[in-house]
């Protein structure tokens, strides 16, 4: 479905992304874990096409299409979409007219289906704007429970565990899930192995470079026992690149 | 010769193009005025509301009083206007909230056709102890951009009374605008200045929203929010005054300034005249976030359909 090709970025000089490759599969959850800083949001801008990044090389292929020079809008419009790490609030914009911005034309009962599968309350929710009066955590929510309502064919979530309390975890966990089972590949960016135990593969990137993709389990505890040691403070060794 | 049942009919017509329920202005259970130009073309009142209008040769002077104790269920609705392309509108209006009074008021102010239209409100508003005065004026403006709105108030807030207004202006070309309230507050009372305005064309917009907090505990907040486009220029100002204690105000202002000819300024003054008085702002003038724009754009909108929803959103 999505296939990332000797991407490279390079800003104001410096290397940012290095020559990545990267497959995710129809129906796939696909996990990319890293440390910070090892460009891991830099991938999921690309693909979207935010932030004014476009790629300095390699190819960015969805459904077999390059996708590089589209727009944002066009890029949703083939189906894919992100969910920013830190979602924009919108003064005036309600969390129910949110939802239904997502392009589905679907009625106020599932509104509220999307948001009790993220652990919220819909009384408590729709009318809210998503202004600075909901917390970091809720606004995280609110932005996976739009993308569910999408239902897009690729959906990018950037660490959408991070400010996230360990009661609504679990919900965040099943949202993915179900997104999943609802037709939708997911392309899971985290610094949590936990978090990428519900992909069924994963990669792992350091400095701007995927260094091994592997079954979830094992790659995350490789992740665990190398990259959380690590010593060479981002910069892969040869060994590494050979994985 | 326009008759006067022509003149009601038009003022109805653009009371609903501008978002008002036509029903509000036949029903004998809200107080209602309705005044074009220099006339007043249908008036009602209700226990507890007196609306006394006096025709001049350039408007209508207005007196409105809330009798004490006296609680609206149904909004009062006021609609003013001028529907030929030229004229004068002078409203000088006198409003009296006696003590413990509580209505909500929904003016709509309407210039569909304004091509030489000039429409001055001068108000003197006084609410009693405990009052509270909850009012919202939209105006309806035509594609022409040939009006002056130039709406000026003086309110004088009793204890523990409540004044809010919202001024919204974001349909049509807003011609030339001189906004100027200013309110006083005494123990315990509340003011909230809100200005929602969307300039585009030519348009010239000044913004002055004052707030004195006299009293112990008085509370208040100008908040102002202002889209531009094309040519448009903005002067937004904003003033609290902390002159008692435990007084808390806000000046909120944010101005967003879409394309690369449109000019905003923006002038808090926060003053505190008692130790014990606490007043900050905070003012943001910039274009419209990017990020909001690529989230919904994310989600499958166009470019300008989001900036659409974020401008829509900020005017809400």
């Amino acid at each position: 479905m999505l296939i990332v090709e000797n991407l490279q970025l390079r800003l104001n000089g410096n290397s940012i992304i290095k020559d990545l490759s990267l497959h995710v599969n129809k129906g796939e959850i696909h996990g990319v874990l890293g440390e910070n800083g090892t460009g891991k949001t830099t991938i999921a801008y690309l693909i979207m096409g935010v932030n004014n990044y476009k790629p300095t090389a390699g190819r960015i292929l969805f459904e077999g299409q390059d996708i590089a020079d589209l727009s944002v809008s066009q890029r949703a419009k083939r189906g894919i979409t992100l969910a920013w790490q830190e979602p924009a609030r919108v003064e005036g914009l309600s969390v129910r007219d949110y939802l239904k911005l997502s392009g589905n034309n679907f009625g106020i009962e599932q509104a509220k289906h999307y948001l009790r599968m993220v652990g919220m309350e819909p009384k408590q929710y729709l009318d809210r704007y998503i202004d600075n009066t909901l917390s970091g955590g809720e606004r995280k929510r609110i932005e996976l429970a739009s993308v569910l309502a999408m239902r897009p064919k690729l959906a990018i979530l950037d660490e959408p565990d991070s400010g996230i309390d360990i009661v609504a975890l679990p919900l965040i966990l099943n949202g993915i899930v179900e997104m999943n089972r609802q037709g939708s590949s997911v392309l899971l960016i985290t610094h949590s192995e936990k978090m990428a135990e519900i992909a069924h593969r994963v990669s792992i990137l350091c400095a701007g470079k995927i260094i091994r993709t592997g079954a979830a389990a094992e790659t995350s505890l490789w992740f665990k026992d190398n990259c959380r040691t690590c010593l060479h403070i981002n910069e892969p060794v040869e060994e590494d690149e050979k994985l | 010769m326009i008759s006067v049942e022509q003149e009601y009919q038009g003022m109805v017509d653009a009371y609903e193009k501008a978002g008002g329920a036509r029903s509000a202005l036949l029903s004998t259970d809200a107080a209602r005025l309705v005044i074009h130009r220099n006339k007043v073309l249908s008036a009602n009142e209700v226990k507890g509301i007196r609306l006394e209008t006096k025709e001049t040769a350039t408007g209508v002077n207005l007196y409105f009083l809330v009798e004490e104790g006296t609680r609206i269920l149904h909004p009062v609705h006021l609609c003013f206007g001028i529907l030929p392309k030229e004229g004068l509108q002078e409203i000088i209006l006198k409003v009296n909230a006696q003590d413990n009074s509580e209505v909500h008021v929904i003016a709509h102010c309407l210039f569909p056709n304004a091509v030489k239209v000039i429409h001055k409100m001068d108000a003197d508003i006084e609410l009693g102890n405990n009052a509270k005065f909850d009012y919202k004026e939209t105006h309806y403006h035509g594609e022409f951009g040939g009006i002056e709105v130039i709406p000026k108030a003086k309110v004088k807030v009793g204890k523990g009374g409540v004044w809010q207004s919202t001024f919204a202006l974001s349909q049509g070309l807003v011609g030339k605008l001189d906004y100027d309230f200013e309110v006083f507050c005494q123990d315990r009372a509340v003011a909230e200045l809100v200005v929602k305005v969307y300039g585009k064309g030519s348009d010239d917009i000044k913004v002055w929203e004052k707030i004195h907090l006299n009293g112990v505990g008085a509370r208040g907040l100008a908040k102002s929010r202002l889209v531009l486009s094309d040519k448009a220029k903005a002067e937004v100002r904003g003033e609290t005054y902390g002159n008692a204690p435990y007084a808390r105000g806000h000046v909120d202002c944010i101005e967003l300034v879409n394309g690369t000819e449109a000019v905003a300024r923006a002038i808090p003054i926060v003053s505190v005249t008692n130790d014990k008085a606490k007043v900050t702002h905070e003012a943001a003038i910039g274009s419209i976030d990017r990020k909001q724009v690529e989230t919904l754009m994310a989600r499958g909108l166009d470019e300008t359909e989001a900036v659409d929803v974020i401008v829509r959103g900020i005017l809400r």
